[in-house]
C-alpha cells in the first residue's frame, strides 16, 4: 500500500547527494538494507516510481533515504532539489528480505561499499549502534575522493568509538595526503580474508555499481568466503 | 490518491504503451543478482529437467547448441521499475526442451548455478513464452547477465528469468523460490503490477 510521506528535514551529504527525512504515518518498520519505493505524481496524473535504499534504522514513523542527483534523471533531481519541507510524496515498503542485517545474527559482518552503495550499509551500521550490538562490523568504503564520502562526520565519530565498527577507505581517484595507499580501484588486497572477526563465520554485504560488485564478490570468493554468505546489491548506470 | 508533487512534470511525453504500470524505460542493462556471479565452465555445464517422478533428462552445452534456436526480440521488465524494450536474444524454446518430457506437473521450480531458485506455473514456460537463452544482442551472454545461459520468460518480472540456469524441477504443487520466499509476488505479472506479496 502507498503511504503519504512528508519531507521534514534534509541533510546534504555531498554536493551531489542529499538525505531526505520523511514522516510516514503508519510506516510498518524495516531492517537495515531494505529499500522503499518512492512515487511522484504530476498534475496530469503521470506517475514515476523509483526504489531507494533506506539509510537509517527504524525510528517510529521517520524514514530516511539518501538520493544521489542524476543530472538527466527523471526523479532524483526533483527529490534532491524540487521537494521542499512540508511537501509530500508517496512511499511503499519496505521491500527486500535478503540484503538485510538482523541484529543478533551470529558472525561478524563485512560491509563493502562502492560510492552511493554506502546507503544500505550505513543503515546496518546505524542499526547496530541503535541496539547496542557488539557484533564485529568492518566497513570498506570505496569512493573517488575524500570529499565524496557520504555521512563523513558521523563515520569519523564512529571510528573514534571504542566499540564502533572498523573503517577503511579505498580512494579510487585521489587519496588524501599521507595516505599509504595510492588512489586505485578496489582489488583483492583491499579486502580482508575470512576469519578476521573471531566471532564465527562472517557475512559479507557488497553494494555498489555492477562492475564494482563483480570485482569485490569474486575477490571475496577467491579469499575463501562462502559464496552463500556474500550478499550483493548492484546498480547500473541508470540507477537513480 | 490525493498526493501530487507540485512542479513535478516527469517525462509524461515519453509515456509508452509498451511500458507496464510503474515502469520506466532504460537503455542500459542494469544487473540485479543476490550474490556473487558463479563461475560456470562450459565443459561441465549441464541443464537438467527433472519430472515429478524423479526422471531426469540432461543436455550438455554442445547438445543445447545443437538444438534448433530462435532469436526472440522482447521487452523485459525488472521489478525495481526499469524496463528495457526490444532486446534480442538467441536461445532454445522450452517447447523444444519439454517436448518429449512426460509429466503431469502444473508447476516448475527453476534452479541455477550458485543456488538461486524461482518458481512459475509450467504453462508459462510453454507456447513460445520461454527460452534457455545463450546470446544477447548477437554476443555470448555475459556472466553478470546470466551467462553462459539463463532462462528468458519476458512476460513475467525479470527475476523469474533465472540467470546461470542449471535445471527445471517439475512439481505437482507450487514451491516458492528465492525472491518469492523473501516477500516478492509468487507470479509476478508486470501488467498487473504483481511486485510484492499481496499485490
Amino acid at each position: 500500500m502507498w503511504r503519504t510521506a512528508t519531507l521534514v528535514a534534509t541533510r546534504d551529504e555531498t554536493p551531489d547527494a542529499r538525505t531526505l527525512v520523511l514522516d510516514v504515518p503508519g510506516w510498518p518498520g524495516h531492517l537495515g538494507g531494505q529499500h522503499v519505493d518512492v512515487r511522484l505524481t504530476a498534475e496530469d496524473g503521470y506517475q514515476a516510481t523509483r526504489s531507494y535504499s533506506l539509510a537509517a534504522p527504524v525510528d517510529h514513523d521517520r524514514v530516511e533515504v539518501t538520493v544521489q542527483r542524476v543530472a538527466d534523471g527523471e526523479v532524483s533531481p526533483y527529490l534532491t532539489d524540487g521537494l521542499s519541507l512540508g511537501d509530500a510524496v508517496e512511499v511503499r515498503g519496505p521491500a527486500g528480505g535478503w540484503f538485510v542485517w538482523r541484529p543478533g545474527e551470529p558472525g561478524g559482518v563485512l560491509l563493502v561499499a562502492g560510492g552511493s552503495g554506502i546507503v544500505p550499509l550505513m543503515a546496518m551500521i546505524r542499526a547496530r549502534r541503535a541496539v547496542g550490538s557488539a557484533t564485529p562490523f568492518r566497513l570498506i568504503y570505496s569512493v573517488r575522493s575524500p570529499g565524496e564520502r557520504y555521512y563523513a562526520a558521523e563515520l569519523d565519530q564512529l571510528a573514534d568509538e571504542a566499540d564502533g565498527p572498523e573503517l577503511a577507505y579505498v580512494y579510487t581517484r585521489s587519496a588524501p595526503a599521507g595516505s599509504n595507499r595510492e588512489a586505485a580501484r578496489i582489488g583483492a588486497a583491499d579486502l580482508p580474508p575470512p576469519g578476521w572477526s573471531r566471532d564465527g563465520e562472517e557475512t559479507c554485504f557488497v553494494c555498489g555499481p555492477t562492475s564494482f560488485v563483480e570485482v569485490v564478490a569474486a575477490s571475496l570468493v577467491s579469499h575463501g568466503y562462502d559464496p552463500r554468505r556474500i550478499k550483493a546489491e548492484r546498480f547500473g548506470p541508470s540507477g537513480q | 490518491m490525493g498526493v501530487f508533487s507540485p512542479g513535478f512534470r516527469g517525462r509524461s511525453v515519453e509515456t509508452n504503451a509498451a511500458l507496464p504500470p510503474g515502469q520506466h524505460e532504460t537503455r542500459d542493462f542494469p544487473v540485479l543478482s543476490a550474490g556473487p556471479t558463479p563461475p560456470v565452465a562450459l565443459e561441465r555445464w549441464e541443464f537438467t529437467i527433472t519430472t515429478e517422478g524423479g526422471r531426469k533428462t540432461t543436455w550438455s552445452w554442445p547438445q543445447l547448441l545443437a538444438l534448433p534456436s530462435q532469436t526472440p526480440t522482447v521487452d523485459i521488465h525488472c521489478v525495481t521499475s526499469w524496463s528495457k524494450l526490444g532486446t534480442t536474444w538467441r536461445g532454445v524454446s522450452l517447447d523444444v526442451l519439454l517436448e518429449d518430457i512426460d509429466t503431469a506437473a502444473d508447476y516448475a521450480l527453476i534452479h541455477s548455478y550458485g543456488g538461486y531458485t524461482t518458481n512459475l506455473p509450467l504453462e508459462d514456460l510453454l507456447s513460445g513464452q520461454a527460452w534457455i537463452a545463450y546470446e544477447f544482442d548477437g554476443e555470448d551472454l555475459a556472466p553478470e547477465h546470466g551467462g553462459p545461459a539463463r532462462l528468458l520468460v519476458p512476460h513475467l518480472y525479470f527475476w523469474k528469468s533465472a540467470k546461470w540456469v542449471r535445471g527445471i524441477e517439475l512439481l505437482l504443487e507450487d514451491e516458492p523460490g528465492f525472491w518469492e520466499t523473501a516477500g516478492y509476488h509468487d507470479y509476478g505479472d508486470p501488467w498487473r503490477e504483481q511486485r510484492y506479496q499481496g499485490d
